[in-house]
């Protein structure tokens, strides 16, 4: 064992003297989770909506009113009014607005009377995050306008009482546990991959491989200060993010500790699969030609950014097998509900398994000659 | 019994055999040097002695064990320092000797002793601390060496040691070498392309090429097998017919080769051989345009056995460097 901790002793305190690419592999993470996080995690704000009455009834103006209270509160659109139908669709195409509400003639009868009264949102469905935005106001508006003036006491349609069991969660605490396994992911194929490459390329393992220490012994010494460079990341990102993520009681010890086993695991699991995918690898450039590429294939199908639930069979096959997937599932359980550890235990023993296979096959599959 | 055992020893990568069937016994307390071009095959060689690289034919022993079939016990036996620098720029001096120490398993008090004395023979006691980014070529290979000795080996491999050093620690490690082979009781078999350094340092020395061992020998016995005592490099501003003829009926010439136009003409009485050489180009109405004269190399050892010029063996593209050696044994 004296073997594999002089490898460790060797890497940690290359480490410590130059930080420079473990820090890094820490910044990517967080500045993602800073920019991602308020980029998609906000509300859509500040649209502009055409307005074009050709009805000039009273219906209408109730209407117009309820506009101006989403533009006066919600703040989700700030309308602007046509008297030219034609003007207000130039100006949409030309994207000076987002959308055209059209209040056809006759519209003040049809309500009147009860027949089927229609208004249209013509919208710009090129962006559509804007456009669900438009619908989803004018879908809770309606309701409230189609109701009469006094509601009656008992409602004849079933309605649907929704029960938030956590607190809401703003997106950037929901790019959190992604985030955090991307940190470690960045430090072990920079450990693991490039400097491990780089050495062998520079003759550093020549010295290893004349030295009695086993085929194990290396591999187990190479994981174990690989994990060890990872888990600080891991560590430093998922408490650091909590704190900017504005995660509640982020320095919790007992949440901490949690944490960092997740973490020791998941770095384990992700420094080993490394390991293997390098084990027969000597040109410097493989694993810097293949960062963008693994880091795709294994973070984004893991549900780190989008549910798997929506994702095509293939993509399903791709996330049953990848470990990111139990690792930002396990994340989710801690960071975001404060579960205790049999809620990760399917994730911990994936992980400990996928650890056992990579390390098995690494070590079968390295070369302890040139 | 010999402290290294050499029989028949082959290696090949594909159709290229880099190695062909050397044998030779390297004695107890002996420097053998292995002399050879880039390409030769003395790194393949001494990577298969060190157990890094695989014979493909042949048997070889290394302190009594087979380097196949006891790798681990021959492991133990021996100091190896590559040809590349490996120590960690960003460590001190100790700090990279003792986690090969670690790595060898020596106890802490031994490793401590061990590691200040070393430091003390390789005169780098006063960067002990220092980082290694800090040391030049030639403290960073003097630094190496006693990095290979940490876990005190008999047997000490060492290829090419003294590449791409300036001719002040090039000579500089020339004598810690010496010194810590006579104070260690130290069996040294190292590789170099430099002559002098061969000469310098090696009790016998193989001159290899293209894989095969041409001869072998102590440098003295192989400066007297040759021809001549002296050897005068000379070229004319232009070559009569059968001037190479003429040359050769000189006054105590042995041999006489012509390369390029410059003819190198082994004399067994060097100062008569010019005198005569100056009186026969002037009668002949030539200019000597170059001429040299200087007592027998290793230099001339080498181009008498195989034929070429060790320098120019140096400056060709060698095999080396296709990417296939390069991706199979990472050179030769």
């Amino acid at each position: 064992m004296h073997r594999v901790w002089a490898i460790i002793e060797r890497d940690l305190r290359r480490f410590r003297r130059s930080p420079v690419l473990m820090i890094m592999s820490i910044m990517m993470p967080l500045v993602q989770l800073v920019v991602l996080g308020y980029a998609f995690g906000g509300k859509i704000k500040d649209l502009k909506i055409g307005v074009v009455d050709e009805d000039h009834g009273l219906p209408g103006v109730k209407l117009k009113e309820m506009l101006q209270a989403v533009a006066a509160n919600a703040k989700t659109f700030t309308p602007s009014y046509y008297t030219d139908k034609a003007d207000a669709m130039h100006d949409l195409r030309n994207g000076k607005i987002n959308g055209v509400l059209d209040i056809p003639p006759l519209f003040s009868r049809k309500v009147l009377a009860g027949a089927a009264p229609r208004i249209a949102l013509i919208e710009d469905n090129t962006d559509q995050f804007s456009s669900g935005a438009l619908e989803g106001v004018f879908s809770e508006m309606l309701p409230t306008y189609n109701s009469g003036p006094v509601a009656p006491r008992m409602p004849a349609a079933a309605t649907l009482d929704v029960v938030e069991v956590y607190p809401y969660v703003p997106y950037i605490q929901y790019l959190l546990p992604g985030v955090t396994v991307l940190a470690i992911f960045v430090s072990a194929m920079i450990g693991g991959g490039i400097i491990f490459i780089d050495d062998k390329a520079r003759g550093l393992h020549e010295g290893y491989l004349v030295t009695p220490i086993r085929k194990f012994e290396l591999i187990l010494g190479f994981t174990l200060a690989g994990a060890a460079k990872a888990i600080i990341a891991g560590i430093v990102l998922v408490t650091l993010g909590s704190v900017i993520a504005g995660i509640p009681d982020p320095l919790n010890p007992i949440r901490i500790a949690k944490m960092l086993l997740l973490v020791v695991t998941t770095s384990m699991a992700l420094i080993s699969m490394m390991f293997l995918l390098m084990v027969r690898v000597s040109d410097p450039l493989v694993p810097r030609a293949i960062f963008g590429m693994l880091n795709t294939v294994l973070y984004f199908p893991s549900g780190a950014v989008y549910p798997t639930q929506s994702f095509p069979g293939w993509m399903k096959a791709i996330s049953v097998v990848d470990p990111f997937t139990y690792a930002v599932h396990g994340f989710k359980e801690l960071v975001l509900k404060n579960t205790g550890l049999m809620a990760i235990s399917g994730d911990l023993l994936f992980l400990t398994l996928f650890t056992v296979l990579m390390m098995t096959s690494a070590t079968i599959l390295f070369r302890r000659t040139l | 019994m010999y402290d290294i055992e050499v029989d028949k020893l082959g290696k090949r990568f594909g159709d290229f055999v880099a190695v062909d069937c050397l044998s030779f016994n390297v004695e107890h307390g002996e420097v053998f040097g292995l002399l050879g071009p880039n390409g030769a095959g003395k790194s393949t060689l001494i990577r298969m002695l060190t157990t890094l690289v695989p014979p493909s034919s042949g048997v070889a022993r290394v302190n009594g064990f087979d380097v196949v079939k006891e790798a681990t016990e021959v492991r133990q036996s021996i100091g190896v320092i590559p040809q590349a620098m490996t120590s960690d720029l960003d460590l001190s001096a100790v700090e990279n000797m003792s986690i090969f120490a670690k790595l060898y398993g020596i106890p802490k008090e031994r490793r401590i002793k061990t590691i200040k004395g070393l430091l003390k023979d390789v005169d780098l006691e006063q960067w002990a601390d220092k980082p290694v980014k800090m040391f030049s070529g030639g403290m960073r290979r003097r630094l190496e060496i006693a990095r290979g000795l940490v876990h005190e080996p008999k047997i000490f491999f060492l290829d090419e040691p003294t590449t791409g050093l300036d001719p002040v620690s090039r000579v500089s490690v020339w004598e810690m070498l010496v010194r810590l082979k006579s104070e260690r009781d130290l069996t040294i078999l190292m590789t170099t392309h430099y002559m002098d350094e061969a000469d310098k340092l090696c009790d016998r020395i193989a001159i290899v090429d293209h894989g095969k061992m041409v001869v072998l020998d102590s440098p003295l016995k192989l400066k007297a097998s040759i021809p001549g005592k002296n050897i005068l490099e000379v070229s004319f501003s232009s070559v009569p017919e059968g001037w190479i003829d003429r040359l050769r009926a000189l006054t105590d010439v042995a041999d006489v080769k012509n390369e390029e136009n410059i003819f190198r003409i082994s004399s067994n009485n060097g100062p008569k051989t010019t005198v005569a050489l100056l009186e026969a180009a002037r009668d002949a109405g030539l200019t000597v345009a170059s001429l040299s004269v200087q007592s027998t190399t290793l230099d001339d050892v080498f181009v008498h056995y195989t034929g070429h010029q060790l320098r120019d063996m140096l400056q060709a593209p060698s095999a080396m460097n296709s990417p296939f050696i390069m991706r199979r044994g990472g050179g030769l």
